[in-house]
């Protein structure tokens, strides 16, 4: 079964909850319903042979309405063939249903998107923080979090009492965009040490080197 | 009367006998292995909880790399963030470098030379044959084999001669660059490689020798960490640990990449799915790498080794200093990089772990809108707990060392 023949069965059997599918570079993407995402899965899983969850990747379309987006990517062995489901998660109401149950290896995976992005699974059996810290308040992936981090306490350890400080931007990130800052501005060389630009982020008033 | 007081003091120190025995069957201990443990490869945290010596249950405890590359990758252009991937997986950083460009090169739409192609087979095998190598030698240390380590490493030592022959570093290779390579394969790179394999598969062999049908060996990991082919499914492993378990599914195979088809090679798989016999999948793999790796040698292609497309590469240097044109390209390559179009993207290769992907959104632009990256450890760590229940403490080495895992990459 092709995956385009799958979306065609996914479409008999579910009708309006499953949006038009989009092909790319041969790799087909379809968009399915918040509420029918389990039930989509496991049909995908019992009756068209995508025994495998290959990856699922939470989104952060920050500006769009609905914010959100967690992206599944099926794959059949016996097809040999990929499938990828999209679905839309508003900011208001980020509960999308696990599909732990469907296939293990969700568990880690939306452990990561919780992570990441905040995006809540509903039925998840241990939902908890995975590669940042158990009490972190911040969710580093979205667009709205700064690239040099935010404050956090980081209890239990003995390092700098707990805290955990901002990263010093020498004047980063690096790539362009458009802005008041010029390439000679941005370059962080032009500054000695780096107590020196720590030294000048403190009092900004100071006259910039040109 | 007497009788009966008799038979109450009887009863009273059988009920204490027997609470004790139920306390001390009832007592479960719980012990932190790592993040600092050397077999944990790294910095991975196991909780366990035994029973005795035998394992109830466990809990990883991952992200103590966590540096946030995927973060990283979106404030960034694509070519940016090549030295980023020669620290996912730092035991085969020039496979993680191919599989980045190759997924870039899928977003854009764009076409290596055949040149490109085999120079990128090469690399990536070099590095399978040092991860595996590591692999075997690391975990036939945990479990007290000191020799093997120390010969797969001598070994090790000359993969990376060859890495700074053909890219200049050692360990740190960034040698993919979007498009092509950062330079075309040195001269006395070919005879250096094919004397490797010419002497390569006699330390092979002298290493099979000591540990294929060393008793102790098979005594450690036969039937230890029995990974079913359903659950292997089921949870996602990619690389030799589903191969272990009898699943024959290789991505160089099922979707041939960069002129993989063009390669005449066996795909081991095991049959029980245990320790030994991902062990044996490993050792396999690297014969079979090395017959790629002839077969490159042999019929390396010539012509150029970089897309001819100067909007994606940067021209070449004598070129930007002299021609107005390749100047413009040069710069608009270096401040805004590549202008990708806008699509969803996902490419996966096989790394000596596993199917290691990268799923790109792009809104079009120099850098990506999102870039996950798919990391075989990190699914495959997923295993832990589903494979060391009911082993010994002593069996979670010989588990975690047949899994061969990397920190870095799955963390990220």
């Amino acid at each position: 079964m092709t995956p385009s023949e799958a979306v065609e069965r996914l479409k008999v059997s579910f009708g309006d909850a499953i949006g038009a599918p989009v092909e790319f570079r041969g790799e087909v993407t379809v968009t399915v319903a918040r509420e029918k995402i389990l039930d989509v899965c496991r049909f995908l899983k019992r009756e068209c042979t995508f025994a495998m969850l290959t990856d699922l990747a939470g989104v952060d379309n920050y500006g769009d309405d609905p914010r959100f987006e967690v992206d599944y990517l099926l794959y059949s062995l016996a097809q040999r063939c990929h499938l990828r489901l999209k679905v839309h998660v508003s900011e208001e109401d980020m509960l999308v249903d696990s599909v732990t149950g469907v296939w293990r290896t969700a568990d880690w995976h939306e452990r990561e998107a919780y992570d990441m992005l905040g995006i809540r699974f509903r039925g998840h059996p241990n939902l908890k923080r995975i590669l940042m810290w158990e009490g972190y308040p911040h969710f580093p992936l979205r667009k709205d979090f700064p690239l040099a981090g935010l404050p956090a306490e980081l209890p239990e350890t003995a390092v700098d009492a707990g805290q955990v400080e901002t990263a010093p931007m020498l004047g980063g990130p690096f790539v362009v965009g458009t802005g008041t800052r010029n390439a000679i501005r941005r370059e962080p060389r032009q500054y000695d040490t780096i107590a020196e630009q720590q030294e000048k982020l403190k009092s900004p008033s100071k006259k910039e080197p040109v | 009367m007497a009788t009966q007081h008799e038979m109450e003091l009887i009863d009273s120190a059988t009920r204490a006998q027997q609470a004790m025995e139920e306390e001390l069957a009832g007592e479960r201990m719980i012990i932190n292995m790592g993040p600092q443990h050397p077999s944990t490869h790294g910095v991975l945290r196991l909780v366990v909880e035994l029973d005795g010596e035998e394992i109830v249950n466990v809990w990883p405890d991952i992200g103590y790399l966590h540096r946030g590359d995927e973060k990283l990758a979106e404030n960034m252009t694509y070519t940016q963030f090549i030295p980023y991937t020669d620290r996912l997986d730092y035991l085969a950083p020039l496979a993680n470098n191919v599989a980045y460009a190759y997924a870039v090169e899928e977003l854009c739409g764009i076409d290596v030379p055949p040149r490109c192609k085999y120079i990128r087979v090469i690399c990536a095998e070099l590095a399978r044959i040092s991860s595996h190598l590591l692999g075997v030698g690391a975990m036939s240390l945990d479990i007290g084999a000191m020799t093997v380590f120390l010969w797969t490493f001598r070994e090790r030592e000359k993969i990376y001669d060859l890495c700074e022959c053909i890219c200049g570093a050692r360990f740190t290779t960034s040698y993919t660059r979007i498009g092509g390579l950062a330079n075309d394969m040195p001269a006395d790179f070919l005879p250096m490689l094919l004397k490797f394999l010419k002497d390569f598969p006699t330390t092979l062999d002298e290493t099979d020798k000591l540990l294929t049908r060393n008793k102790i060996f098979i005594g450690r990991n036969r039937d230890i960490g029995v990974l079913a082919k359903e659950d292997a499914i089921d949870f996602g492993a990619t690389g030799p640990n589903l191969r272990g378990s009898g699943v024959e599914w290789d991505i160089r195979k099922a979707h041939p990449y960069g002129s993989y088809e063009e390669f005449d090679f066996d795909v081991p798989v095991g049959t029980v799915g245990d320790c030994f016999d991902r062990y044996l999948v490993r050792m396999e793999e690297m014969r079979q790498s090395v017959r790629i790796l002839q077969q490159a040698a042999d019929s390396m292609p010539d012509g150029p080794w970089n897309s001819p497309d100067a909007k994606i590469l940067l021209p070449e240097k004598k070129a930007t200093l002299t021609k107005m044109e390749e100047l413009i390209h040069h710069f608009i390559n270096v401040t805004e990089g590549i202008n990708a179009p806008p699509g969803e993207v996902y490419f996966s290769a096989e790394n000596p772990k596993g199917e290691l992907g990268f799923y790109i959104v792009s809104r079009g632009g120099g850098a990506p809108h999102r870039l996950k990256i798919r990391a075989p450890s990190f699914v495959n760590l997923q295993l832990v707990p589903l494979i060391s229940k009911g082993h010994m403490m002593s069996d979670m080495v010989a588990i975690l060392g047949s899994l061969d895992f990397v920190m870095g990459e799955c963390d990220r």
